[in-house]
């Protein structure tokens, strides 16, 4: 039973900042309907800079992960202002390899700048363990992830709630014709969309990369596994990123204690295929109902 | 030399002809030579280059009839054509069943994997469609790395050298006359597909899928035979590969590799057949040129050049901007680029 309810805390953790990671994702996929596959170099760019500011250049947490979000945000407003710019209107088939040619051009980047040897957490991280009911130990690192997981998702949602940016994104989301004769910018919106997937990836990174206990490519690996989230949970649900991310690192932690490593590296994507088969547009997605 | 100047056909076999004019037969004709002449001019070293550009453009040619031509993304590539090389050197290294069987079985396990992970396009179609490929390759290159019973317990699987009675085929020499007849019947069959009803179902699937299925194309039974092709000219690609070059590891049938055949298809021009050829050879070429010119900067220097200690990012890196480039500048690619060469020459010195 202990290691169940160690299991049980350890997956949702782990799905918090999947979610989290999947967020940035949701978010461009929402405003400009654009699958963004370089959004795992967003992730290790960020947990980079964060890395760079706090151990090489040793500022202070505040500043480093402040100059990791102006440059998640920066890389977004640049890829969305030269590249997905051009290419409004154009086949889906050609956005899509526009960021997988993007998301190579980045990671030659992230290799020539930081090299492939994986470096440490940021400093500034907790280390140690928690105990939780009793007897769980709950890794301090995990917990401080999942803190921070929450408060990024409750600042979202009540920016989409509350905020005019959120709820004009919104309505771009709903309807770009429509928004657009409400006097909403949809250029501006579609480059806000880019920024904030940029932090959000920023943000993303940086907790992967603490949960790991290092900043590195490896980081990719894990940021792959948005893809099961996403579409388990709908591409163009928030809400489908919590609950999609939970039930994800839930999965994979129970398959690899129970089953395996392996299986617990194969079970996400199995599950992706399959939800493709019988749900296509997730728990929460948008049906769209169109001709196939 | 004769030259078009107009459309004048008087039947429709002339016009339905891939070749119009006697420049176009001799400019195959020249092609031809140079195809014959090619091996006896390279050393060794850009030979192996000449044969990977012919392997690489089997797959090329898939990958273009699924996305040039039915619109369909596949960024699964490198997992079939792991598929393929697994298959034969499993078989023949077991079974000891001889090369072509190897081969066939692997194009045809390629051809069958690919169709379960084209079955989603049944349901949905482009942006989850690519994905759905994407987690076919996560799979697949999970398999190649952690099962044991595959490799044989080892970290790598070698494949036999295929022999022709007790000749075996060990030089790249004569490796590279029998791919060029391979790489010449797939490309020859992949030009010609495209002027069967089959093949023009998949376009018409790419233009306009609604309007495909109110003629009468039974579009998701199309896009998953689709798949099928493509995954299986992959997998035959790579079981040829894995003979050509005996050994089998995980790390080739990466996503980098992957998106190395598509930056291929988008380079040499989507919906070209041609342009797959010119994509595999260019995508295939420059970074071998680049490690040539590595190696030159390190034999006038010392100690390890920026370059050659950088070289694995800066080709991964140049492939992106690569990438982005054709598709912002040329989405025809280099296909596209060589046809407005031609149509310059054909009617010079006139501008249209």
């Amino acid at each position: 039973m202990t290691r169940f309810l160690q299991l049980t805390v350890n997956g949702l953790a782990n799905g918090a900042i999947l979610s989290l990671a999947a967020l940035g994702f949701v978010l461009i996929y929402k405003a400009t309907e654009v699958i963004n596959f370089a959004q795992g170099q967003f992730l290790v760019i960020g947990a980079f800079m964060v890395y760079n500011a706090n151990v090489t250049w040793g500022l202070p947490w505040p500043l480093a992960v402040l100059v990791g979000i102006v440059a998640g945000i920066l890389l977004g407003l640049a890829v969305e202002r030269l590249i997905l710019r051009r290419l409004v209107g154009e086949s889906s088939l050609a956005v899509i390899m526009v960021t997988i040619g993007l998301a190579s051009a980045l990671f030659g980047i992230v290799l020539m700048t930081w090299g492939a040897e994986p470096k440490g957490p940021p400093k500034f991280v907790p280390s140690g363990t928690v105990r939780l009911f009793g007897d769980v130990a709950v890794a301090a690192n995990r917990l401080w992830a999942v803190g921070v997981a929450v408060v990024v998702f409750v600042a979202v949602a009540l920016f989409f709630q509350r905020s005019r940016h959120g709820v004009a994104m919104r309505a771009v989301a709903d309807d770009q014709q429509a928004a657009m004769v409400q006097g909403i910018s949809v250029n501006r919106i579609f480059a806000f969309a880019w920024a904030l997937a940029g932090a959000a990836g920023c943000v993303g990174g940086l907790l992967l990369a603490s949960i790991n206990s290092n900043t590195g490519l490896e980081l990719e690996g894990f940021a792959i596994l948005v893809f099961p989230v996403v579409i388990l949970g709908g591409l163009d649900s928030i809400m489908g990123t919590v609950v999609g991310g939970g039930i994800i690192g839930l999965l994979v932690e129970y398959t690899k204690s129970y089953w395996g490593i392996n299986a617990s590296q194969i079970l996400p994507f199995v599950i992706l295929v399959a939800i493709l088969l019988v749900k296509p547009y997730g728990l929460f997605g948008q049906v769209r109902i169109e001709r196939v | 030399m004769a030259t078009a100047t107009g459309v004048y056909h008087t039947t429709y076999g002339r016009d339905f002809a891939l070749r119009h004019t006697r420049a176009e037969y001799a400019r195959l004709a020249l092609l031809g030579a140079f195809a014959v002449v090619l091996p006896f001019t390279l050393d060794k070293y850009w030979l192996s280059y000449v044969n990977l550009i012919l392997l690489a453009a089997v797959a090329a040619v898939g990958l273009m009839i699924l996305t040039g031509y039915t619109g369909l993304i596949s960024l699964a590539t490198a997992g079939f054509l792991g598929v393929g090389a697994y298959t034969t050197a499993n078989i023949t290294t077991r079974l000891h069943w001889p090369m072509p069987v190897g081969v066939l079985c692997g194009t045809v396990l390629a051809a069958a994997i690919g169709a379960v992970f084209g079955l989603p396009a049944l349901r949905v179609k482009g942006l989850y469609l690519a994905i759905s490929t994407f987690a076919a390759q996560a799979i697949l290159n999970n398999r190649f790395r952690d099962w044991p019973w595959l490799v044989q317990g080892h970290f790598s699987i070698g494949a036999k050298t295929p022999a022709i009675g007790h000749h075996v085929m060990r030089s790249d020499f004569e490796w590279y006359w029998l791919l060029l007849v391979i790489t010449g019947f797939v490309v020859w069959g992949g030009v010609n597909l495209f002027r069967t009803g089959f093949g023009r179902a998949l376009i018409a699937i790419r233009d306009q899928d609604i309007a495909a299925e109110v003629i009468g194309v039974e579009v998701g039974r199309y896009k998953v035979m689709a798949f099928s092709i493509a995954c299986g000219l992959a997998g035959f690609a790579g079981a040829l590969q894995a003979h050509y070059r005996n050994v089998v590891t995980w790390e080739r049938y990466d996503f980098d590799t992957s998106f190395l055949f598509v930056a291929m298809i988008i380079v040499g021009g989507l919906g070209s057949v041609s342009g797959a050829v010119y994509g595999a050879a260019f995508m295939t070429w420059v970074p071998a040129y680049i490690t040539r010119v590595g190696q030159g900067i390190q034999q006038g220097s010392s100690g390890t050049p920026f370059i050659i200690r950088e070289l694995p990012a800066i080709q991964l890196g140049l492939f992106g901007v690569v990438i982005v480039a054709f598709l912002l500048f040329e989405p025809r690619g280099l296909a596209r680029l060589w046809q407005r060469a031609k149509d310059y020459f054909r009617i010079w010195p006139f501008r249209y």
